[in-house]
């Protein structure tokens, strides 16, 4: 069967193109959600000015396309010579934030008034309940939305194929180009994302039963 | 001997907007002293006790604690809560933790105790609401009554000098009740000071050093249970008890 063949022959630049593609997501993913707490911590801050950033950067990341920000951060920093693959990376992180901001505001929020209660009675600080109590329970319940918004990055990932980064999705269409074979090329590419999105959807059940023993 | 103050409220006044629920309020609740507030939902009760470890911020009175009065503003409230302990209607167990971290976790994060000798007197603690055998189980795993003799022990790691109660049987099924009543009635006879809302007039006949009655945010009649229970001198004390009886 050609296309098993092609897929065979060509493993070695897919798996490099995919190790790209795992590289950009992961590491973005991680700033995205150091960035989405901050801005989560803003937004139910009860300060109006910081209230106001959070709404702002939320407002300018839902409000313009993905590719347009990946464009303006590959253009703004490779100016200020940051590499390729970190501005793309900031780019990617930067609207993964807003998303996973919301996460944790509404994780937050959903729980019960009666825990943060429960800490000050013992009499612990705001903060202290926060880190002990609260963000805990929140992190749990965050998780499953989390889990998507990976998986959603990492699709997402592949605009960086626009700006020249040798990414899965950017290893397919220059084989395609080549030998003027797009199909099988872009049918061989969609079975490396969904083997990495499996991937990624079985650690994060895993890491949702290894938090779901209080329960 | 005289008996030292814990508490004293003086005119103290709370409001939720337009609504006025604490009017005036003089309560003082001497060391050991069992208090029992009673009265029909929505009377001030326990926004009263809320008021006492500053879960609610008065408006206007005053509130002292141990003979110091405590300005909510400028005082560090952090330190007062951990002299008054709070046990709630519903419980509020930390889910994410077992029963033995929920009794541990204050101690050991907010006095910083040394975790050794924090285990031993959690351990003591849950002994004595008679759970031991439940440490290292969460409390999703527990029944109504149990989970709130853990917040029990939880409130009295923190060693307080007063306990408030707001409704702590209120939430249980009716079979539960009996076990908790128990546990706080031994914590009265050990001496500790209580201010427990309830509506179980049979715990505060038998425990109680003083029931005040309270109906819509003034305390109308405060007496000893056996003379405010049988023979109430206000018609409204005598209304209620009436319905409630």
């Amino acid at each position: 069967m050609d296309w098993l063949t092609t897929f065979i022959d060509t493993a070695p630049i897919f798996l490099k193109g995919m190790l790209l593609t795992f590289q950009l997501t992961v590491v973005s993913v991680i700033i995205a959600i150091a960035v989405g707490l901050l801005f989560a911590f803003l937004k139910i801050s009860k300060i109006k000015i910081l209230e106001v950033i959070a709404d702002v950067y939320i407002f300018v990341v839902r409000g313009t396309p993905l590719v347009v920000q990946i464009f303006i951060f590959y253009f703004g920093l490779t100016s200020l010579n940051i590499s390729d693959f970190w501005a793309v990376v900031l780019g990617l992180a930067f609207h993964n934030g807003a998303y996973i901001a919301e996460i944790f505001r509404g994780a937050i929020q959903s729980i019960d008034k009666g825990q943060m209660e429960a800490g000050r009675s013992l009499g612990m600080t705001r903060s202290l309940a926060m880190r002990r109590i609260i963000l805990p329970q929140a992190s749990r319940r965050a998780l499953p939305p989390l889990g998507n918004q990976f998986i959603i990055a990492l699709k997402d990932s592949s605009l960086a194929s626009f700006i020249g980064m040798y990414e899965l999705f950017n290893v397919a269409t220059t084989q395609g180009s080549i030998s003027y074979d797009y199909m099988t090329y872009l049918l061989i590419v969609a079975v490396y994302y969904l083997v990495l999105v499996l991937f990624f959807s079985i650690i994060v059940s895993l890491i949702e039963k290894r938090m779901s023993i209080s329960d | 001997m005289t008996k030292s103050i814990i508490v004293e409220v003086n005119k103290l006044n709370k409001s939720f907007g337009d609504l006025h629920v604490l009017k005036d309020i003089d309560l003082t609740v001497k060391e050991s002293d069992v208090v029992c507030l009673i009265g029909a939902s929505g009377s001030g009760k326990s926004t009263l006790l809320r008021c006492l470890n500053f879960l609610e911020m008065k408006d206007s009175g005053s509130i002292s604690i141990e003979s110091e009065e405590i300005d909510q503003h400028t005082h560090d409230l952090n330190a007062v809560r951990q002299k008054v302990g709070m046990v709630f209607q519903h419980f509020h167990l930390f889910p994410h933790k077992t029963v033995l971290e929920n009794v541990m976790e204050a101690p050991l994060h907010v006095k910083k105790q040394p975790k050794v000798q924090v285990k031993k007197e959690a351990q003591e603690l849950l002994k004595k609401v008679g759970l031991s055998d439940k440490e290292n189980v969460y409390p999703s795993k527990l029944s109504g009554g149990q989970k709130q003799r853990v917040a029990i022990a939880r409130a009295l790691a923190m060693k307080p000098d007063i306990m408030l109660f707001d409704e702590p049987t209120s939430a249980l099924d009716p079979e539960l009740v009996g076990e908790v009543l128990t546990t706080m009635k031994e914590l009265a006879e050990e001496g500790m000071t209580m201010v427990v809302v309830t509506h179980e007039m049979g715990f505060a006949k038998e425990v109680a050093d003083w029931a005040v009655y309270m109906h819509d945010g003034r305390i109308v009649e405060v007496g000893h249970p056996d003379e405010l229970f049988t023979a109430p001198k206000e018609e409204r004390t005598k209304n209620f008890l009436d319905s409630v009886l």
